[in-house]
């Protein structure tokens, strides 16, 4: 059963608890400075945005069909049955193509390491195996995010929009962005205002380069056969002119010494 | 001999001293302080032109052997070995430009034993791989008739053929899949550049860009090691090259209009005129001069055809891996003079092989490379680096 975050801003205080639970569990360092900073970075893989009333969590949406899994060279990134989205630092040769591929623009790099690695929320994947919810979730006051089973958070969603439509957009960000992804919001604001792109395909992203990809098998050995082919129709013109009019032969083998 | 300073030496010197020092502050202080990356804009030049151009730039490697030993040109044949030698070199450098841009870089061979088939970069790194080792192969029986060692040579010339369509196969398959490492990002790249036939074009654009580099080298050859032009095989790859383009400029627009792109052409933005300029030096003046009889068959015609492809076509990939990705990053970026100053260096590494290789290595055909021997050795020391800035990125 694939689990998953649904973070209801309506219900968000913007207390940051969040935030905080999430670098205590990513032994990352976490102060007022740190909590002021609205972005995501390699040192801050949760933030809460804050617009008037109004806020909004970002983290990695932990996608069903991740493109930054996909486009990794080295199966660094990868998706666990039960949702999280995880990373292995000891594979990763640090191409950042996953950071170029990522639709949310989530995974982070530390710049200013010499030996620097992809940072980004791993939807606290230990915990998650072990039959904890995330750390976040956990450390919510109001329940805003809540972990639980995707379907069933699904379902409760759809409930809270249909129970209070005028508090709502009416649409679960993460139901079918990308084909799905593993943390679903809902707002009572647009999500772009947020930085949340709305005009993502439904689909997930890695069939666009799969679809390409997987032509190859059959291209090469098709390629090495036509290839092979114009090469004997070509050079087997060149044998029957020399036996047709010897002459013309020795151009050919200058030809060929050169 | 004497060692004398010339104005291309001291460029040269210039070039790899800031690129060593550059290089010193990349690896001692890491990427964000050595480039201007972040995590918005996480691919630079170091991408854009080391790796995306340079690729490009040594496609008259395939091209050419594709011609001369698959389709049996034999007219082509004298200018097949400077131009696996530009390849060569060309893929060389690549690979040292990634290992600047790797995080990483001593984990280059991952890809090696941990495989993600799924993945466009694990394809192109294995292409790349294989095909930087065919490129050293076809390379080889130069090395070897240097030294007059007959028994691999022999052996060389035996698989010549299946090595040849082993690096015709592999070439299609990374040329165009640099393209298809975009086709993930179709909210991310602007729509000029995203296009579902990414791939094709990256694999026309570096056969008309392959026949262009042959042009100029060849022009810039007889210019510097006095060697006689073979204007009759360049009049003919002129042709070749008018087709490419014209192929290229027609899929171009038909693919604009189909994505109902055709407005945002009128439309004033940053894109619209670097894609102007693109279109400008990559396809309508060359296709406008070498249509004329007149212009393709001189030898300056076809040179300066070869300069604007191969400048339109760097623009080309420059617009896709940088200015088609800047808005969705929400920024500007310029590469810091580290980045440059590494570029520049790896370039100039480039030029100063290329001209050691001609010198000491069989490159050009016998008759051809005794008179280059006769001229005066330092002269054609020093002109090098001339080619080299020219060639740039090879």
């Amino acid at each position: 059963m694939s689990k998953a975050l649904l973070y209801d801003a309506t219900m968000c205080i913007g207390c940051k608890q969040c935030e905080k639970a999430c670098s205590e569990k990513n032994k990352l360092p976490y102060d007022d400075n740190i909590a002021a900073e609205e972005k995501q970075s390699e040192h801050k893989y949760t933030v809460v945005l804050t617009k008037g009333d109004k806020f909004m969590r970002r983290l990695c949406m932990n996608c069903n069909e991740p493109a930054c899994a996909s486009v990794c060279p080295v199966g660094a990134l990868h998706k666990t049955a039960l949702g999280p989205v995880v990373y292995e630092e000891s594979r990763c040769m640090g191409c950042r193509y996953c950071m170029v591929a990522c639709p949310f623009g989530v995974p982070k790099y530390e710049w200013n390491k010499v030996l620097p690695r992809v940072q980004k929320c791993t939807m606290c994947s230990d915990r998650v195996a072990a039959g904890n919810q995330t750390a976040c979730a956990e450390a919510c006051p109001t329940g805003a995010t809540k972990f639980g089973d995707r379907d069933e958070l699904i379902a409760e969603a759809r409930k809270r929009i249909q129970d209070n439509p005028g508090n709502y957009v009416n649409h679960i960000y993460g139901l079918t962005e990308v084909g799905g992804t593993s943390v679903l919001l809902l707002s009572s604001v647009p999500f772009e205002q947020f930085g949340y792109r709305g005009d993502l395909s439904q689909d997930p992203l890695p069939m666009l380069t799969y679809r390409v990809l997987s032509r190859i098998p059959d291209f090469v050995p098709l390629g090495g056969m036509m290839l092979g082919g114009i090469w004997w129709i070509t050079h087997r013109r060149d044998e029957v002119a020399a036996t047709e009019h010897p002459g013309n032969e020795q151009e050919d083998t200058k030809g060929r010494t050169r | 001999m004497k060692f004398k300073l010339t104005f291309w030496k001291t460029v040269f010197l210039v070039l790899i001293a800031a690129g060593f020092y550059a290089t010193v502050l990349r690896f001692t202080r890491g990427l964000g302080a050595s480039t201007n990356l972040n995590d918005q804009f996480p691919w630079g030049i170091w991408i854009g032109f080391d790796v995306l151009c340079g690729v490009m730039l040594a496609a008259g490697g395939f091209t050419l052997t594709a011609a001369v030993h698959i389709f049996n040109i034999k007219r082509l044949h004298p200018i097949v070995r400077p131009t696996i030698l530009t390849a060569f070199l060309g893929y060389v450098l690549v690979c040292v430009a990634l290992m600047y841009d790797l995080g990483r870089p001593y984990r280059i061979w991952h890809p090696l034993i941990m495989r993600n088939p799924h993945s466009v970069m694990f394809e192109v790194a294995y292409c790349v791989m294989l095909y930087t080792s065919v490129l050293a192969l076809e390379f080889s029986p130069i090395v070897l008739e240097r030294f007059n060692l007959q028994t691999p040579l022999k052996i060389i010339r035996g698989v010549l053929i299946p090595l040849v369509i082993c690096g015709v196969i592999l070439s299609t398959l990374h040329q165009s899949s640099l393209g298809t490492l975009y086709l993930i990002m179709p909210e991310k790249l602007h729509p000029f550049w995203y296009s579902p036939l990414l791939p094709f074009f990256f694999f026309l654009s570096a056969i008309a860009v392959g026949l262009a580099m042959t042009i100029f080298e060849s022009s810039m050859s007889s210019k510097y090691f006095g060697r006689q032009l073979e204007l009759p095989i360049l009049q003919e790859l002129g042709r070749v090259l008018l087709v490419v383009l014209s192929v290229i400029a027609i899929l171009r627009f038909e693919d604009l209009l189909h994505r109902g792109v055709l407005p945002l052409m009128f439309r004033p933005s940053y894109e619209m005129y670097l894609f102007w300029l693109e279109i400008l030096l990559s396809l309508i003046a060359p296709l406008l001069l070498l249509s004329q009889k007149k212009i393709r068959q001189t030898a300056g015609g076809l040179y300066l055809c070869s300069v604007l492809v191969v400048l339109g076509f760097i623009t080309n990939r420059l617009n896709v891996s940088i200015t088609g990705m800047e808005t969705s990053a929400g920024l500007h970026y310029v590469p810091r003079w580290t980045e440059i100053s590494v570029t520049g260096a790896i370039i100039a590494a480039g030029f100063a092989l290329f001209g050691l290789a001609v010198k000491y290595l069989p490159i050009f055909p016998a008759e051809e490379h005794s008179t280059a021997v006769t001229l005066p050795v330092a002269a054609v020391a020093g002109e090098m680096q001339v080619t080299a800035l020219e060639n740039a990125g090879d």
